[in-house]
């Protein structure tokens, strides 16, 4: 038990950016705080850090409760998202910064500085000032800064959040290496789920400063607790109607919902992939029009018109386009295999319903 | 409808041209006038200062300044200058952090306070403080008392020219510090350093050209200030007497070229004043541009896309693709 957070809540004046947060990140675990801006991740962030004080809650760092523990205490390293090198002094002096305030060794503090600028790719870089660096080699001398007096826990603010889409992908898996090197307990904030989902051990998943999960990127994407989890991560529809006889309809949609009263408003969500298509129109149960496909590299994502005019979005490879032999404005039928029913956005979500097997109708029976 | 269009533009076009020849002149009458402007108001009557200096020629140049009375007012505007500008440095420094820096209640209160010396006629601050000090003055008994003297003295004048040249420093550190922003230090304090090391190694490197620019400007008003400190003074000579009140009553003596002679060397300081800050700026800018430049050229020049240096050391072993 690296870091703990046991009811955090974070005011500014009369905003609430952080709400009764509660998570614990196990030493050597890479985590990734994730959410949309505003969420608080980054309020949590710097409240570890102790750059905010908690207004309730306790941290613990290392078993040690460190909520009267001043940052320059605390042994952390902290990224932060602009990089704040110090622009009066170049590269060494940047990365030698945290060794000359501790008072080590003029000779430690020079062996150490050149392990990380050969660990970082840095050599030859040491006179240099940031404004003569590019943004990768800027943030990796902002790593190798806070990683210099060996630092317990590393702590980074939208690392990737600067740099351009090609070194991002790099950087990312870099993350990764360096923190299995390393060894390091790691948290990084990101606004960006495939961010998270790649580099992160476990993501704790934030929305207006309450923590909505923390898992697994597998976990959460497989087993989100709410809908707000659901297409943060991933894509879901979720269409909204209400109960009449245990089943909830939405235009030709039909969906069993056991145990909901009549007259019951619900959100019926389902994954992309849930949604099976044909190009027999008598196989599936609903008709619809193919009118776009989305190329995603290797995934491509449709955008299907039902004969009520609801549009649903599906998700297929690209071997099962060309075998179903799809191609835009071309006539299908459809069947959506399984879904879940959701009360709000933010309540629990219930256990997936699998469809129930339906006869191939006939023409019609649906309009 | 096609060359209605175009005799539209045409027509534009030779409207906005007709505009751009109206407007030149505007500009040269604006460029001729604002040059007039200087040649007679400035450049004129400060050359007239070095003309009249040395119009009995340098042997009474010479005597007017060697005269010990001038020197005692030069020795005099160098200690006030002395005392003043550190103390308005140390001020500024505080109140620029202060504001830059932090939240808190009162403080657009504050910014407004720090203006207020230039709001304030400064014979106006010099009879504040004949009030506070002076012998009728609130504080004027209990300093007999102890055998201190404000008014009429160098502490008087000290205290008077702090006033009158406070908010300098302040004004130019403001805007440097709050650019500047606060990561640079919070990024200080997590690598473990003490809230004097932050200070001197990042807030301060990192405000350096307006700290001087602000002491540049504080000094030459310090030692140029005549209002304020010629209320506060007595203007004694060789005792309570500056290079302003010098000059002034040099003149009210009849004294014209020894006036000047002092004057000349009031404005020598300016023109060195003026010579340094525009140094300052130039180098600033300069540090600016290159700084563009070289964060500009760099991917191009430094580190091709190919090279080791655009990619993270330690995957090296484990991915071979670029």
């Amino acid at each position: 038990m690296s870091i703990e957070l046991k009811q955090i809540t974070k005011k500014f004046g009369e905003v609430t950016a952080v709400a009764n947060v509660n998570f614990t990140v196990n030493e050597g675990e890479l985590v990734g705080l994730l959410g949309p801006s505003g969420g608080g991740k980054t309020t949590v962030l710097r409240m570890i850090a102790g750059l905010e004080e908690p207004t309730t809650g306790d941290i613990f760092i290392r078993g040690q409760r460190v909520n009267d523990v001043s940052v320059r205490q605390r042994n952390i390293g902290f990224v932060f998202q602009n990089y704040a090198l110090f622009r009066n002094m170049n590269v060494f002096k940047n990365i030698a910064f945290g060794l000359k305030v501790k008072k080590w060794k003029r000779g430690d503090i020079a062996a150490r500085v050149a392990e990380l600028l050969e660990q970082f790719d840095l050599q030859g870089l040491d006179r240099r000032y940031p404004h003569q660096l590019s943004g990768g080699q800027r943030q990796r001398v902002a790593i190798a800064r806070a990683l210099a007096p060996r630092p317990g826990v590393l702590l980074l603010d939208e690392p990737f959040g600067a740099v351009d889409a090609k070194i991002r992908q790099e950087l990312r898996e870099w993350l990764v290496t360096l923190h299995h090197d390393l060894n390091v307990t790691t948290i990084f904030v990101t606004h960006d789920q495939e961010e998270a989902m790649e580099v992160s051990n476990r993501i704790v998943i934030f929305s207006k400063g309450r923590l909505e999960q923390m898992g697994a990127p597998r976990e959460v994407y497989e087993q989100p607790v709410n809908e707000f989890v659901a297409r943060f991560v991933g894509v879901m529809n979720v269409l909204e109607t209400e109960v009449l006889a245990g089943v909830a309809r939405i235009n030709e949609l039909q969906f069993v919902a056991p145990g909901y009263a009549d007259g019951a408003r619900l959100r019926i969500g389902f994954r992309p992939y849930a949604v099976q298509v044909s190009t027999n129109l008598n196989l599936l149960p609903y008709r619809a029009v193919l009118r776009r496909t989305y190329f995603l590299g290797i995934m491509l994502r449709l955008e299907l018109e039902l004969a009520s005019g609801l549009t649903l979005r599906s998700r297929m490879t690209k071997e099962e386009y060309s075998q179903l032999g799809l191609y835009d404005g071309v006539e299908v039928s459809l069947r959506i295999k399984n879904y879940r029913v959701l009360a709000t956005e933010h309540s629990r979500l219930a256990p997936e319903l699998e469809s129930e097997y339906q006869p191939p109708p006939t023409f019609g029976e649906n309009i | 409808m096609a060359g209605i269009v175009k005799r539209q533009r045409i027509a534009g076009c030779v409207k906005s041209q007709r505009g751009a020849e109206e407007s030149a002149v505007a500009k040269w009458l604006l460029i001729g006038g604002a040059i007039a402007f200087c040649l007679v108001f400035l450049l004129l009557p400060l050359a007239n200062v070095f003309v009249q200096a040395g119009a009995k020629g340098s042997a009474g140049y010479w005597r007017a300044i060697s005269h010990p009375d001038a020197w005692a007012a030069m020795k005099l505007t160098l200690w006030i200058a002395a005392i003043s500008v550190p103390l308005n440095l140390l001020f500024g420094l505080a109140a620029a952090w202060a504001i830059a820096k932090f939240e808190f209640r009162g403080k657009a209160l504050l910014i407004t306070l720090i203006d207020l010396p230039f709001s304030v006629s400064p014979v106006v601050a010099g009879l504040m403080f004949v009030v506070l000090f002076g012998l009728q003055g609130y504080f004027g008994a209990w300093l007999r008392d102890h055998g201190l003297q404000v008014i009429f003295a160098v502490p008087g004048m000290v205290l008077a020219t702090v006033f009158v040249t406070f908010p300098f420093v302040a004004r130019e550190l403001i805007p440097a510090m709050q650019a500047t922003g606060s990561d640079q230090e919070h990024a200080a304090l997590a690598l473990g350093a003490s809230g004097w090391q932050t200070f001197w190694h990042v807030t301060l490197p990192s405000a350096r050209w307006g700290l001087l620019y602000g002491v540049i400007l504080c000094n030459a008003r310090a030692m140029g200030e005549f209002g304020a400190v010629r209320v506060v003074s007595g203007n004694i000579a060789g005792k309570t007497q500056t290079m302003p009140l010098r000059v002034e009553s040099l003149n009210e003596e009849f004294h014209g070229q020894a006036a000047f002679a002092v004057a000349s060397l009031l404005a020598l300081l300016a023109l060195v004043t003026l010579a340094f800050k525009t140094f300052l700026e130039w180098r600033q800018r300069r540090e600016f541009v290159l700084a563009q430049q070289a964060a500009a050229g760099e991917l191009s020049v430094v580190s091709p896309p190919s090279s080791a240096g655009g990619r993270p050391a330690a995957t090296k072993g484990t991915r071979k693709h670029a």
